[in-house]
């Protein structure tokens, strides 16, 4: 009998305790082994991988000034990747910064999540949001909010609508710890319990709000145990350990289902880049820290794990870089060469039909002559 | 803030990253090690959070400046503005004052999406009991902060991301700029732009380039949105017979339209053309650059706007 996640409620601690599978030489703990299939597995390990390197080749090109802003979620791969794999095609995703790649596993193609970071003709959102804010309807994921915390109620409310459907979906809703100060996340809190409604809230917490720690963000020991207060189960969970958070968010997901209410999901990680390509971490924190964490990178546990067990090995690896490392730069070359979205395209979709005050705008602007490259 | 702060043991500065960070755009910078921790305060990410207590310690004596990393994130505080701050003093019979400024930057900052470019300026100036500023050079930046940090009232500053990094003279003996007075930038006889902030800088340029068309503008720079200074712009109306307002922000009413109404009120019988206002266009500002430039007020909108009124007055002889 493996010990359920969410035993560590009924446990006294105030902390919550930390549920956590992979064990430091790569294996996993019997008594909390989720036991999933090593194909399974194997698909995350690739998606983590292929996260990882689309991050790092995005913020070069950041730096190299094509595109505008990025915001990666280096270190943090576990949560986005698992949320991926256990969210079924109904159920609904309400990401923050760090999660936008669970439409990734989902399906969304890579050349569109691309395109939305180039904000061109090739941008489904046809360049209106900031790189970092991809949505795709078809994956049911929407995009966050650049002011932190509204994805949070709004996940709640998408829930509770499932609920009344009584189609078994559930929401995902996610904020960072700094968005738990906002109240936004405690009204998320307060209407996902007292509605029942089938939401798993996941915060992670990566220890920094730009450059305010978690100690100084909120008092509180943990922030597994907010949810107590208002009446929800509360995991804290290590969220570098992609077959402990698959195990929690997939228990969390089932309850919803099942019509028991929602799920409070605390999982410890670590940012090990900036906050975003505008940020410089040297200013507030060290490099002893960062290499810490380093060691317990999701992406080399759960390699370490893999090789433990005979999934993967040198050859299998390096393979797997060269495919991604083709993949990801033919995607890029396909799309920097796209044209910008049509200029009159500005007046669309303001309203569900065009007014008499967009028509006219958009006279004035067709009166102007465009630039060469429009 | 530093001076003021040196002046005055009761002026604090409060928000998300002003201390340990030295501020999102380094506008605190240094202020910490100045001040230490009391005076330099992070919060934690709840704007509503940290307005609501620096309202609740104004009212007791302390004089905070409470700084949002911009202004599109008072929209969480929304409510300590607009129904708390703004009314404390009226509400209590005149027993509570409440002496704060909120200050940060405000309008577009290139390339950060419809969410994070509000011209915020236009919903607060509508509400009675603050003061809005809104300076376009830095000897008015430095002082109308100080006359802001002085003054017993809510009082909010709109700065400018695009413009934090603007040089200029600023003369040793520079106090406190008064609240509600306008400056003339330029002076001229043809028309008047009636401009705020950054656009009084796309005004300057635009006016340049109508000087070699032989067209002769004069600026006025309201410095202060609330209260208005009707007489600077009626002044210069008389003067020149014409009037085109620049600003950021979306054109269904606003300072611009608040403008107009002065205008055409109080200066009817000087007018040759109507008012126009040149806007950012009327739609969620778009995250793609050429979009983006086609959305906000540029030099060639406003060069279109001034020959407009200015062609129709002459037509008519
Ligand atoms: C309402 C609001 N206030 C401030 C900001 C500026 N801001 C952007 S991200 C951020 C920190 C978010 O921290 P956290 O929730 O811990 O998420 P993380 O970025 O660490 O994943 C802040 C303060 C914002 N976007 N919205």
């Amino acid at each position: 009998m493996i010990q359920e996640p969410h035993a560590t409620l009924r446990d006294s601690d105030p902390d919550v305790g930390l549920f956590t599978v992979l064990r430091e030489d790569g294996s996993a703990d019997p008594a909390t082994d989720p036991k999933i299939p090593t194909p399974r597995l194997v698909l995350a390990y690739r998606h983590m991988r292929r996260l990882r390197q689309l991050d790092a080749r995005m913020i070069l090109l950041q730096r190299q000034g094509r595109v505008g802003f990025y915001g990666a979620c280096t270190g943090q791969e576990a949560v986005p990747i698992a949320t991926g794999l256990v969210a079924r095609p109904d159920d609904w995703v309400f990401p923050a910064l760090r999660e936008q790649s669970v439409m990734l596993v989902r399906g969304f193609p890579l050349r569109q999540f691309v395109a939305q970071v180039f904000g061109n003709s090739g941008d489904v959102l046809k360049g209106r949001q900031m790189p970092s804010h991809p949505s795709g309807k078809q994956v049911h994921q929407v995009s966050w909010s650049s002011c932190i915390g509204p994805q949070i109620p709004q996940a709640v409310g998408a829930a509770w609508a499932m609920k009344q459907a009584k189609n078994e979906a559930v929401a995902f809703g996610f904020s960072g710890d700094g968005a738990t100060s906002q109240p936004d996340f405690h009204a998320a809190m307060t209407f996902a319990a007292a509605f029942k409604a089938p939401v798993v809230i996941v915060c992670q917490n990566n220890h920094w709000s730009i450059s305010v720690p978690t100690a100084r963000q909120t008092a509180s020991r943990t922030i597994a145990v907010k949810g107590r207060a208002y009446g929800i189960p509360s995991v804290r969970v290590d969220g570098n350990d992609l077959l402990a958070m698959h195990a929690v968010l997939e228990r969390a997901a089932d309850r919803a289902r099942r019509g028991e209410g929602p799920t409070f999901v605390e999982a410890l990680t670590y940012r090990i880049g900036a906050h975003s390509t505008s940020d410089d971490p040297t200013r507030y924190r060290t490099d002893a820290e960062v290499e810490s964490w380093k060691k317990k990178d999701p992406v080399d546990r759960l390699a370490r794990h893999l090789r433990k067990i005979g999934a993967i090995d040198d050859a299998s690896e390096k393979q797997l870089d060269d495919e991604l490392g083709a993949e990801i730069a033919e995607v890029i070359k396909a799309v920097e060469e796209l044209p910008p979205p049509p200029r009159l395209s500005l007046f669309d979709d303001v309203y569900a039909e065009p007014t008499w005050n967009l028509r006219e705008q958009r006279e004035l602007l067709a009166a102007i002559p465009p630039a060469p490259s429009h | 803030m530093i001076e003021e702060m040196e002046r005055d043991e009761r002026v604090f500065l409060m928000g998300e990253e002003v201390g340990h960070y030295q501020g999102a755009y380094k506008v605190s910078e240094g202020m910490l090690e100045k001040f230490g921790e009391r005076r330099v305060v992070d919060t934690p990410i709840a704007e509503g959070g940290f307005a609501g207590v620096g309202v609740g310690a104004a009212m007791v004596g302390l004089r905070p400046i409470i700084e949002f990393m911009t202004w599109n994130f008072s929209a969480v505080a929304f409510d300590q503005i607009l129904n708390n701050a703004a009314k404390l003093r009226q509400m209590s019979g005149g027993q509570f004052n409440c002496p704060i400024v909120f200050r940060g930057p405000n309008a577009s900052a290139r390339q950060v999406g419809s969410q994070h470019s509000h011209a915020m300026e236009h919903f607060y100036a509508t509400i009675p009991g603050v003061k809005v500023v809104a300076p376009a050079f830095v000897d008015d930046a430095k002082g109308l902060m100080k006359a802001a940090i002085r003054d017993d009232n809510p009082v909010l500053v709109m700065e400018s991301e695009t413009l934090y990094s603007l040089k200029g003279e600023i003369a040793d003996d520079l106090d406190v700029v008064p609240m509600g007075k306008a400056r003339l930038v330029r002076e001229g006889a043809d028309c008047t732009i009636v401009s705020y902030s950054r656009m009084t800088h796309v005004a300057v340029e635009a006016a340049a380039a109508l000087e070699k068309e032989k067209i002769s503008v004069e600026i006025v720079d309201l410095r202060s949105l609330r209260p208005l200074d009707e007489d600077a712009i009626v002044a210069s109306v008389q003067k020149t017979h014409r009037c085109v307002v620049v600003h950021e922000g979306w054109p269904y009413g606003g300072v611009g339209a608040e403008v107009a109404d002065r205008v055409q009120r109080l200066a009817f019988d000087w007018l040759e053309a109507p008012v126009l206002r040149v806007a950012t266009l009327d739609v969620p500002m778009p995250y793609n650059a050429k979009l983006e430039q086609l959305c906000m007020p540029q030099p060639d909108r406003v060069i279109a706007a001034v020959k407009r009124v200015v062609n129709r007055g002459r037509g008519r002889g």
